[in-house]
């Protein structure tokens, strides 16, 4: 049911742009700090760890594993997975889990990021591997 | 500098409604600041100061006009549920510092007669809003967590709402009056894998306001003293995904902050006011305050143990959020109101602790599972 849900367009901001200009490209990107050597997500220009401004964007594998999820029974659009991934790369962050039998997800299972469709930039969901 | 003793609850009023769709929300918030007026033996003329929440109507100017105070001294600290256990601390900073002399704290409003207004995004909006965090789900992801890392039950987590029903029973005003069993909660229909409809607290209008005020002012009225000797304050987040862990709260920030500047331990409080939006929010915030250990909540709530007369920590003794009343599903307010109620020895009979002259009153504000606040307060009988 998630798949036929539609999604609000990302607003943008400057900070977050290239975010969003890369995930119209098909890639997922997640900024580095090149002072204290910490990935974070979502995208901040200064560091949340050491607060340096020395932050890069890098381009993530896309792939991690589910730290938690839970299955919303009551929503108007069918029911959803929200859930945390723990990426490779080290951040987590808050998602959707789709294109998948929400019934059969498991904490510490493999997922990797597929993009949906919005009236202006894709958003990021996971799905299982 | 502490707080410590500097600040006295004089008023409390919980206002009796749970639906009320003929009031405007204003007015409630004039009706409870009344009723915890008349509570201390105070006019309204004596108030000079104000704190509210998110809740008020255009924030703090519109009501201090509405409510026709005139203030020297104001705060607007808006951390959700948990915004009226901050104002209490800040309301007793503000009276040791001399800034004002009697504090008036609001809450009010009518989730149950409709939505509320939205709230305003954050910077995480782009990469978050469109996920469909509720609070049903955004807790249940905490539970989930939870169970897999410490083996925690959907019965141990109903056992908490068992207790609460067991002293909503005796609270005239109280939502839910029906007592349940542990098989009732895990039969009850699933919301947000794993927490279930009676996992969840209960929406209702309504509101409750106290009096805070000098020492002083306090032995001079006719009330029963509860003073304020230890305050913590604390916030929690993703904070750029590093390290997730969903299994605590900001409790265990605020928490030992409040028990040192209390100068007591866990093991010495007599009652327990802890916000119950849902049965996991309880759990997690009796193992952060150190109630028990990280982990061992579940066994901790199991087989009455927070129920008056029957365990060791009688919680919640109005019935809370999961069975009484859940203003404006704000829960700060109404955790303070109980504690008072305990100290004075005002609580029902059948849910009053015995000789209760120490209480702590914890709560958290936003969604545990993605960011929020923590604040708790202990509560002295004087």
């Amino acid at each position: 049911m998630a798949e036929t849900r539609k999604y609000p367009a990302p607003q943008g901001n400057p900070e977050t742009k290239p975010f969003w200009d890369a995930a119209a490209a098909g890639k997922f990107m997640i900024k580095r700090c090149t002072a204290c050597g910490e990935a974070h997500y979502f995208p901040r220009s200064i560091c949340p760890f050491c607060f340096s401004d020395k932050t890069v964007w890098e381009q993530s594998s896309g792939e991690g594993e589910i730290y938690t999820f839970s299955l919303m029974r009551k929503s108007a659009t069918g029911p959803y997975a929200i859930g945390y991934v723990t990426l490779r790369e080290g951040p987590s962050l808050q998602t959707n889990f789709v294109d998948c039998d929400i019934d059969k997800l498991k904490i510490g299972q493999k997922v990797k990021v597929v993009f949906k469709p919005t009236d202006g930039a894709p958003l990021p969901f996971f799905t299982p591997v | 500098m502490t707080i410590k003793g500097r600040a006295y609850i004089a008023g409390i009023h919980e206002h009796p409604t749970r639906h009320a769709p003929d009031k405007s929300t204003a007015q409630l918030h004039a009706e409870v600041a009344k009723g915890a007026l008349e509570d201390a033996g105070l006019t309204k003329a004596d108030v000079d100061g104000y704190f509210c929440a998110g809740d008020a109507p255009g924030g703090a100017w519109p009501m201090v006009d509405y409510l026709g105070l005139r203030v020297r001294h104001v705060d607007s600290t808006e951390t959700g549920g948990c915004s009226y256990l901050i104002h209490l601390g800040h309301a007793a900073e503000a009276i040791a510092a001399g800034k004002c002399s009697i504090a008036l704290i609001t809450l009010a409003g009518k989730p149950r007669t409709g939505p509320l207004p939205p709230r305003a995004a954050g910077a995480e909006a782009d990469f978050e809003a469109a996920y469909g965090a509720t609070t049903h789900n955004a807790y249940g992801m905490c539970a989930m967590r939870h169970m897999h890392d410490y083996g925690t039950t959907s019965e141990q987590l109903a056992w908490i709402k068992v207790a609460a029903s067991h002293h909503a029973q005796y609270n005239p005003h109280a939502l839910l009056k029906d007592v349940v069993t542990v098989e009732d909660v895990v039969n009850s229909p699933m919301i947000s894998d794993p927490l279930h409809r009676l996992d969840c607290c209960v929406v209702t209008d309504g509101g409750g306001a106290l009096i805070v005020t000098t020492p002083e002012i306090a032995k001079s009225l006719k009330k029963p003293q509860v003073r304020l000797i230890g305050h913590g304050e604390a916030m929690k987040g993703p904070r750029g995904g590093k390290d997730l862990d969903l299994t605590y709260s900001a409790g265990i920030w605020s928490g030992p902050r409040a028990f040192e500047e209390a100068g007591v331990t866990p093991r010495d409080i007599k009652y327990a006011s802890i916000y119950d939006s849902f049965t996991i929010t309880v759990l997690m915030q009796i193992e952060d305050l150190g109630f028990c250990k990280k982990g061992e909540g579940g066994k901790f709530v199991a087989d009455g143990n927070l129920i008056s007369g029957v365990g060791k920590l009688p919680f919640n003794t109005d019935g809370g959020g999961l069975c009484s009343n859940h203003p404006v599903n704000r829960g700060g307010m109404t955790k303070i109101i109980e504690a008072v109620r305990q100290l004075r020895g005002e609580a029902h009979p059948k849910v009053q602790v015995p000789n209760c002259d120490l209480a702590v009153a914890h709560g958290t504000g936003g969604l545990l599972g993605v960011r929020h606040a923590a604040s708790t307060c202990i509560l002295e009988r004087a």
